[in-house]
């Protein structure tokens, strides 16, 4: 109930943002510029789903943690009233998650829709990337709460190991993966490098859509080995389950650092 | 001091920041109906005193006891409280009457009285701007309204008039007076001894976590042979709070 009340609140407040318009805006002229000179194919589609695994991390993640950072005073003074520390965290998550959704959605679908993508045979394919789009802003938000609430008095360090994080996971780590391939070539490797797709939510939100979009070329060593293994639906499962279980990781150890957090 | 009318009583209490001992094996007793000054030196304590009994910093050992109920990370106990904090930060783009509309749904429209407050700093023209958009004094009257507004048994106040002009803080100071005619314990923080002597009965001092002293300041300034509190602080906090 608590938590409802404070997500009233906190989204009157961050709607109202100019950070929140202008991501949207972002997203909406990017979408729109993409299916303008790309066309209303999946070529199109592919670069949109290309712009979202790479800002969706980076944008949710650092401002989740930015929003904890400049809203400390105003949760200490929350945590003075008879509100139980539960609420608040599922309130403070609900308030900056769902504005970073509904911004992204926003931008990206609205173009989609007005320059008649929507309706033709490429809806399911939309669908999946908004809806990976969705995913990973709840998922990164999450990851960019527990950097900050593990490192509530020191900014900079928090916010650090937020863009070192992605970095990682977004740029680093399909070379990295390659690396260990091509060093370790001699060896069965298909398992290893499973599970290591499984370990980066990012890697698993690219194999999802190009496992939708069935592009074997593009899908690199992971989506293949993911393809060859899981075969293209079940790969579309699995993927799907390992990314939900990703959110459910950060959501709830955030939930473990705010209950037990001296302010 | 024992007394039946202890209305928030640290027993044995100690904090650690990693290594560093925050408050040290801390037993104190805050008297109901009574102004208490918490005084100390920068980093003493004084802050991480309250927010235990904010419940937003967990002791390493010790208890709290409020009312004579043991803190046990319950949140229910705070429906007593009214805390005005130092800094006032709220979210930006958030209206100050919805900010009050807030602050009362989350205690659940518990018996608030904002009007009168709202009239007596002359917050109405306020009350339709975006927090962002006004003054830092607007911000602690803001903050001094959403504390009293529950005419709460327990106030604790952080440094109230800092960022007030003299008038407002003139106001406030006697708001604080009528609120401990009516038999409120208030707990104050602030580093202006004046303020301390003008408002408070009794008197914390902590130093480095250790509590000092804790009992009526008229006692305080007469054992320190000064005649003001300023003198009587600073004559103990030369010889290390000893």
């Amino acid at each position: 109930m608590k938590t409802a009340t404070i997500l009233k609140y906190q989204w009157k407040d961050l709607l109202r943002s100019k950070w929140i318009i202008g991501y949207a805006l972002i997203y909406l002229l990017l979408s729109d510029g993409l299916i303008r000179f790309g066309g209303a194919g999946p070529k199109a589609l592919l670069s949109i789903a290309n712009v979202i695994l790479l800002f969706v991390p980076l944008v949710s993640m650092i401002y989740g943690a930015l929003f904890l950072y400049q809203s400390r005073e105003f949760i200490e003074l929350l945590l003075a009233q008879p509100l139980n520390r539960k609420s608040l965290y599922w309130g403070l998550f609900g308030s900056v998650s769902v504005p970073l959704a509904i911004a992204f959605l926003f931008g990206t679908g609205l173009p989609m829709v007005y320059n008649g993508i929507l309706g033709a045979n490429s809806t399911i394919s939309i669908v999946t990337i908004l809806s990976i789009g969705l995913l990973l802003t709840f998922l990164f938000t999450s990851l960019g709460f527990v950097f900050s609430l593990k490192f509530f008095n020191d900014k900079i360090k928090g916010l650090g190991f937020a863009l070192v994080s992605w970095l990682i996971l977004a740029v680093l780590y399909d070379g990295l993966v390659l690396m260990i391939v091509y060093l370790f070539g001699n060896y069965p490797l298909e398992k290893p490098v499973l599970v290591l797709s499984v370990l980066n939510p990012i890697d698993l939100a690219r194999i999802l859509v190009l496992l939708k979009f069935n592009i074997s070329a593009l899908m690199g060593y992971t989506g293949a080995v993911f393809n060859r293994f899981f075969g293209s639906q079940l790969g579309i499962y699995i993927s799907l389950g390992c990314l939900l279980l990703w959110i459910l990781i950060p959501l709830l150890w955030g939930l473990k650092l705010l209950r037990v957090k001296d302010f | 001091m024992d007394n039946k009318n202890t209305v928030i009583r640290f027993k044995e209490l100690t904090k650690k920041f990693g290594n560093q001992i925050v408050l040290n094996d801390m037993n104190l007793e805050i008297i109901k109906g009574r102004t208490t000054g918490i005084v100390g030196p920068n980093g003493s304590g004084k802050t991480t005193m309250v927010k235990h009994l904010l419940g937003l910093v967990k002791p390493n050992s010790g208890s709290i006891h409020i009312g004579g109920k043991k803190l046990n990370g319950h949140c229910g106990y705070r429906r007593d409280i009214g805390y005005m904090p130092q800094i006032a930060r709220y979210p930006e783009n958030m209206k100050v009457s919805e900010l009050i509309a807030f602050i009362k749904e989350i205690r659940d429209g518990q018996n608030a009285k904002e009007q009168p407050l709202i009239e007596y700093f002359g917050l109405e023209p306020e009350l339709g701007k975006r927090l962002r958009n006004i003054s830092g004094g607007t911000r602690q009257k803001v903050g001094a309204t959403l504390a009293l507004m529950f005419s709460p048994s327990i106030l604790i106040l952080d440094e109230p008039t800092a960022g007030l002009d003299p008038q407002a803080s003139h106001k406030l100071k006697h708001l604080i007076k009528q609120e401990k005619e009516q038999g409120k314990t208030i707990l104050l923080t602030t580093h202006i001894m004046s303020e301390i002597e003008e408002l408070a009965d009794d008197l914390i001092f902590i130093v480095e976590g250790n509590l000092r002293y804790n009992g009526p300041m008229n006692e305080f300034i007469e054992n320190q042979q000064e005649q003001r509190l300023e003198g009587a602080v600073a004559k103990m906090m030369e010889r290390g709070g000893k």
